[in-house]
């Protein structure tokens, strides 16, 4: 995909907006330009704040989830035994719609960050165990062996092979997950909170009925999940030359 | 050099491959194992390379007993090993970089290790100079099995390993292939171990050929092939003759095995 194609849509998408705009003519459809100077005076006041608060808790919980979904999942990969234990429990987990969690969540954990950090985890957690999982269990033994006869122990192995195989399989993890991450994080920012995005979208939308704010407020959220694909994408890239040019 | 002494080894899932089985080799040999499948002869070179480990018996390795893999023995298995996101010059320098991380710790790596990251030479060698920044996803089968050589060769080993390296390449590239690996054998004086199927290569890079059968094995046969060396060798008669041997050797239930001339035990 190349960058032209990308900012053409964009103002194709711009465009219709306007039309839409223009057509439907109430306080609900602002244009764009509008919705636009009001992001940018909202980013000076207090739409900054709310965006890094959510930023914090996507990547909060994103570290989580590697930090700990990975290294679970390379055992599960390696290690056959384990995994006959656990599959069960992991397939009747991964297809449950984490959302509906968020009650319990908020119960458990109470107010401020602590529980959307737990239910963004929850879903990635799945995800990127799942992958790295397969992707452990799919390296070929042979491959292993010939590592381990240039010297090769447990160490040199998670560094030189587990640890890279890894890598596509977390960012495609990441990659898959980031738009559902987003979705619940806005979610999650309704109940119990006076911070983040979602918060920010739902008073302005509901209580204070400022519509360009809460279009603004969606269009900060927009931008936070088109970074982070972004993000994910550029590291693949970066990391996993092998792919792109095998 | 080897000295395998009286071992038992059966698969995990039950079936005896080796009954006190006996074999030894000398230094700067050229070993050609040959044998239909599942006659044991990966198992075998998994043996010598420490991977596996029989239940009764011994294996040393130039009089040392073979508790794990040993840092100078190198092997090459038909399916390269390399890892798909390293570029060709990583891999080879791989076994290197996995001394480095270890440092001289007498296990892993040699006591007398000294780091040096500069697998060109080797690059060189095998004519993967211009090739050293591809993947291996972009080169071709022999290319990749040059890179599993030249890494391997890196770390300078004593005893080389190789199963069934060859079997997935076109003829010619086969034959080229075989060829620099004995002059590698002989230029680095290697003890050289193949394992192979197929009764050309072993008549072509053997010049001693361990005959495998139906397992359980129980003795080694041997069949001395002292032409193998020599540049013309492949269109002599003396190898047409040796492939008839080795192909008529195979065939027989090990019963009824009779050691045709050459043949010592």
């Amino acid at each position: 995909m190349r960058r032209r194609d990308l900012a053409l849509t964009v103002i194709v998408v711009l465009i219709i907006w306007q039309i839409a705009a223009l057509l439907v003519q109430r306080p609900i459809l602002p244009a764009p330009l509008e919705v636009g100077r009001v992001l940018v005076e909202e980013l000076q006041d207090d739409l900054i704040g709310h965006f890094m608060v959510s930023l914090w808790r996507v990547i909060a919980s994103t570290a989580l989830a590697i930090a700990l979904a990975a290294p679970a999942g390379l055992i599960l990969g390696q290690s056959k035994r384990m995994n006959n234990i656990f599959s069960p429990l992991i397939y009747l987990a991964y297809p449950i719609p984490k959302v509906v969690f968020v009650p319990i969540v908020l119960l458990f954990f109470g107010l401020g960050d602590a529980p959307k950090i737990v239910i963004i985890f929850m879903i990635l957690f799945f995800q990127i165990l799942v992958l790295v999982r397969d992707q452990a269990a799919s390296l070929r033994p042979e491959l292993v062996q010939s590592v381990r006869s240039l010297g090769a122990g447990r160490r040199a192995l998670f560094r030189f092979v587990y640890l890279p195989a890894s890598l596509p399989a977390i960012l495609t993890a990441l990659r898959q997950s980031v738009g559902t991450a987003v979705a619940v994080l806005y979610i999650a920012e309704l109940y119990a909170t006076q911070r983040g995005l979602g918060y920010y979208i739902y008073l302005n939308g509901s209580t204070l009925l400022n519509y360009p704010a809460m279009y603004a407020g969606i269009v900060a959220m927009s931008l936070l999940g088109l970074g982070l694909y972004f993000s994910v994408d550029w590291l693949e890239h970066r990391l996993c030359l092998w792919q792109s040019q095998s | 050099m080897i000295e395998i002494e009286s071992i038992a080894y059966a698969h995990p899932q039950g079936g005896l491959i080796f009954e006190d089985y006996s074999w030894k080799t000398g230094s700067h040999e050229a070993w050609a194992v040959l044998g239909p499948s599942g006659c044991g002869k990966t198992t075998l070179l998994y043996l010598l390379a420490g991977l596996r480990f029989p239940s009764r018996g011994k294996i040393l390795i130039n009089q040392q007993p073979l508790n794990r893999p040993r840092p100078h023995t190198g092997l090459i298995l038909q399916d390269y090993g390399l890892l798909p996101w390293s570029t060709v010059r990583q891999n080879a320098e791989l076994g290197i970089r996995i001394r480095n991380f270890y440092g001289p710790d007498g296990k892993h790596t040699p006591e007398d290790f000294r780091p040096d990251l500069d697998v060109a030479p080797w690059l060189d060698r095998l004519g993967l100079a211009s090739i050293a920044d591809k993947y291996p996803g972009q080169i071709s089968g022999g290319q990749r099995q040059r890179a599993a050589i030249a890494r391997t060769l890196a770390l300078k080993p004593d005893l080389l390993l190789m199963d069934e390296p060859f079997s997935s390449l076109d003829a010619p590239t086969r034959e080229s292939l075989q060829t620099l690996t004995l002059e590698l054998q002989a230029e680095q004086g290697l003890t050289l171990v193949i394992v192979t199927h197929a009764i050309e290569e072993a008549a072509v890079m053997g010049r001693k050929i361990l005959i495998l059968r139906q397992p359980p094995n129980r003795q080694a046969a041997v069949v001395e092939n002292p032409g193998a060396n020599r540049p013309d060798y492949r269109l002599s008669t003396e190898y047409l003759a040796l492939c008839r041997e080795l192909r008529s050797m195979l065939d027989q239930p090990d019963h009824l095995a009779v050691a045709p001339a050459g043949l010592s035990q």
